[in-house]
């Protein structure tokens, strides 16, 4: 194993993931839970009342199977949210880290800052542009062709801000502004009726809450993964 | 990786055996148990995971339900 693949490398990508990505995760939660989940149970208010309504006219064709479990609004919630948030940051710290890696020559949290703003664009910008976060009970296209449309506008905005930035040629730059700007010339699928069970102030509140948190999670993922990658070095 | 100039540079300055150990496969793997992660957590439709997760996919604005 040794001659082909160095262990040593793949520990230190991996140990700076999960350090940058606990406490980016947990970070994460705790804004959340100040500006973005209050929102969130306001427009669940709203939701729970429309399909209370809807319910006896139609199955409820929402995947949200009332028998399911879920957790107890409160700790046990805040506890999964937390959960989530933290494998969610692992694993964008590992993209970042390998990516570091690759690239070489990081200087520690200043150009992990840098790093952390491209996963901001790839992961929150691009794909917000055409497919904003939506506070429950909001009307929307089908889940598979929102998901592939979110994969095609990360791929493209990862690749064209790669070029982008790195490519040495002009016509190359080029090709990557057009990966970048593909996806949204294409568009996202959009329902055939915008509406929604909540009001729409407050589905925009929730847009700006989740940019804000989203801002303040990867800059942090960021700069904390460029150091701790630097730190194991 | 001629085809893209700028983008391998750091890499390129080292012979190409030890390009492969000692950075692009050690990255590749750690890319992919990343992508593993943000799958489980992100966009997996098991309900479970979906009803764990929920509220961390929404303002990650991943598409959800």
């Amino acid at each position: 194993m040794a001659g082909v693949f160095n262990l040593a490398a793949f520990k230190r990508i991996a140990a700076a993931a999960l350090l940058a990505g606990g406490l980016a995760g947990l970070l994460l939660t705790a804004v959340q839970r100040i500006q973005v989940i209050p929102i969130l149970l306001q427009a669940e208010v709203y939701e729970d009342a429309a399909s209370a309504h809807a319910h006896a006219a139609m199955e409820d064709a929402h995947h949200h199977d009332a028998d399911a479990w879920k957790p107890e609004n409160g700790w046990e919630r805040t506890f999964y949210t937390a959960v989530a948030n933290v494998s969610l940051a692992i694993g964008f710290a590992l993209l970042l880290s390998a990516a570091m890696a690759v690239r070489g020559g990081t200087n520690g949290w200043r150009s992990g800052l840098l790093w952390g703003l491209a996963g901001y664009t790839v992961f929150f910008i691009a794909p917000a542009l055409g497919l904003p976060p939506q506070v429950p009970g909001a009307e929307a296209a089908p889940l598979a062709d929102r998901q592939l449309w979110w994969l095609m506008a990360v791929l493209g905005a990862s690749a064209g801000l790669a070029l982008l930035v790195f490519a040495r040629s002009g016509m190359v730059k080029i090709l990557g502004a057009a990966l970048l700007v593909a996806p949204h010339l294409i568009g996202a699928p959009q329902p055939p009726l915008h509406t929604s069970a909540a009001p729409v102030e407050l589905a925009h509140a929730f847009i700006y809450a989740s940019a804000i948190a989203n801002a303040a999670f990867w800059l942090a993922l960021g700069s904390f993964t460029g150091f701790f990658y630097q730190k194991m070095a | 990786m001629s085809s893209l100039p700028g983008l391998l540079d750091h890499a390129a300055v080292q012979p190409r055996s030890t390009v492969w150990k000692d950075k692009i496969l050690p990255a590749l793997l750690a890319g992919g148990l990343g992508l593993v992660l943000l799958y489980a957590s992100g966009f997996a439709e098991s309900t479970l995971l979906h009803n764990a997760a929920h509220d961390g996919r929404h303002s990650a604005s991943f598409p959800c339900h």
